[in-house]
């Protein structure tokens, strides 16, 4: 039986190229079928990018570990599609850099939380969880009404997105700061620029009930609100497999 | 290189090396190390000709079997709705009266309605719905959009001042804000709306309560009623009875006149069907009952 290993032994040349040839079953095993990705990952014409301030937003979730609690992936079982929605494709993370699916649920999976809730109730659950939900166990983020966005880097997030694939047009890119005050703020003459940049079906609202200042609260919640809701993809297998 | 001999002792090969007189045995890996193996080959083949693995160019071997996780789940669901049609497809059927008056039907409704209340409602109208501040109390009689079955699956469907195109509307302006009255007569008029739950209160006198009520007719009666008890065509509330959403004292209605209400519910009619919408009105409204 070990024979051949015997003699491969014996040849110092061949017993390295041996090694490498085993070594790289690993890699292979993972690199191959992503050659097939395109028979793998949708295709959601429809998908849009997110704005500015929802990217702000997103941020804003990745440094305060959101994501340690949180999921965003409905996975392929029932009571996650009843209670949930449709299970998660990949190709709505299509444009989140780096993915957020997480692994872990001490909170709820929000992959489809856009839409479910008021903006009231974001801001009355992030200042203080109890308020609203009594047995919660999530910390209060009261701080994030009283920061001020940060809005000056916000040209070289989209930059830096865009390098990754996420395609941001150049007068995107250079309206970021404009358009994520404007999209909190209804009534500005910014708001306007956000709807023709990124689409009619954008929320353009005071996100935490205050038109007038840009703060962490309105980026996040403008990141909870948009969560699921970048491309109606999902909606589509379950339908189609029903007939 | 030394030569390969056999140790009397155990029987086995020696690896033909020696140093300084040792020589090294070569024990061979034990048979059941074999079995293993090639049972758990075996098993791989096995795996690769039925369950889809291995990537062709353009596409992968979809294996014997068929498996397909995003199939199992739809089945899974569609299996579940099926066995729920028995008592589901009377209730998607019949009409709200006639479902009440069914108690089995009722006992579906209670079991199936508290786990959908759970899940989409509770995060704001709090598990027991009892609401908080903000967030109305769904367990009493006083309902803004009226407290039917039918009134009840209607708002949940298209939400208050939500995006969907029949949202039901309703924007409290800021009179104070927006100055459509002084602060002096805001004043006023909250003592009037305090005086319809608090009749006769030291803190309210009855010059300041008639003031309120003649500038209350003037700019809230359109909305709230003459007689302030609301108005469920335009989502306005009920003032004389004790339920309040935002709170009944002196400083949250006079913020209220101050800054208006826009309260905000989503819409339901792409997260819920026509059956689990229903289900949730038939559940809110035995809610309100005692229970038998």
């Amino acid at each position: 039986m070990f024979g051949f290993h015997y003699r491969l032994e014996r040849k110092a040349i061949g017993l390295v190229l041996a090694i490498i040839g085993v070594a790289s079953i690993g890699g292979i095993v993972e690199i191959a079928p992503l050659f097939t990705i395109h028979q793998t990952v949708e295709d959601a014409p429809d998908m849009r990018v997110y704005t500015p301030l929802e990217l702000a937003g997103r941020n804003i979730y990745i440094r305060e570990g959101c994501y340690a609690c949180h999921s965003q992936m409905i996975r392929t079982l029932r009571d996650e599609v009843e209670r949930y929605g449709p299970y998660s494709l990949a190709v709505e993370s299509k444009y989140d850099h780096p993915m957020l699916w997480g692994s872990k649920r001490t909170g709820p999976d929000i992959a489809r939380l856009g839409g479910k809730y008021s903006d009231d109730w974001h801001v009355a659950h992030l200042n203080n969880p109890r308020d609203v939900v009594p047995e919660s166990v999530m910390p209060a983020y009261r701080f994030l009404s009283r920061a001020e966005l940060r809005t000056d880097d916000l040209s070289n997030h989209l930059k830096a997105q865009r390098r990754v694939g996420v395609p941001y047009s150049d007068d995107m890119i250079a309206n970021a700061a404009a358009d994520a005050y404007g999209q909190a703020a209804p009534d500005s003459p910014q708001a306007e620029g956000v709807a023709k940049r990124y689409g009619k079906a954008t929320n353009i609202r005071a996100f935490d009930g205050k038109p007038k200042d840009l703060t962490e609260m309105d980026a996040l919640v403008a990141y909870l609100q948009i969560l699921g809701r970048l491309t109606d993809a999902a909606y589509k297998p379950m339908a189609s497999a029903e007939k | 290189m030394g030569k390969e001999e056999r140790d009397p002792h155990t029987g086995y090969l020696t690896t033909g090396h020696e140093w300084n007189g040792i020589i090294e045995l070569n024990t061979p890996v034990p048979r059941v190390i074999y079995f293993f193996l090639s049972a758990a080959a075996l098993f791989a083949i096995g795996y690769w000709i039925l369950m889809p693995t291995w990537p062709l160019g353009t596409t992968y071997t979809k294996g014997l079997l068929g498996d397909d996780v995003r199939k199992d789940v739809t089945h899974a669901v569609k299996q579940a709705a099926l066995d729920r049609a028995v008592w589901s497809a009377r209730i998607e059927k019949e009409s709200f009266a006639d479902i009440q008056k069914d108690t089995a039907l009722m006992e579906a409704v209670r079991e199936t309605g508290h786990t959908l209340f759970g899940d989409n409602c509770a995060a704001c109208h709090g598990r027991t719905a009892q609401g908080g501040k903000g967030f109305p109390n769904l367990t009493t009689q006083s309902w803004l959009w009226g407290g039917t079955p039918a009134a009840i699956a209607e708002t949940i469907r298209v939400g208050i001042n939500s995006t969907h195109p029949d949202s039901r509307t309703s924007q409290m302006p800021a009179f104070g804000r927006d100055g459509m009255l002084p602060r002096a007569d805001i004043d006023k008029v909250v003592a009037f709306v305090r005086s319809l739950t608090h009749p006769g209160a030291k803190d309210l006198p009855a010059d300041k309560v008639a003031a309120g009520k003649a500038l209350f007719a003037a700019n809230c009666a359109a909305c709230h009623g003459e007689d302030a008890k609301g108005n469920p065509e335009m989502g306005a509330p009920n003032l004389t009875d004790p339920f309040w959403i935002y709170g009944g004292d002196a400083k949250t209605i006079e913020a209220t006149v101050w800054n208006g209400r826009q309260g905000h519910m989503p819409t339901w009619e792409h997260r819920l069907s026509a059956l689990d919408r229903k289900i949730l009105a038939l559940y809110l409204v035995d809610l309100r009952k005692p229970s038998p």
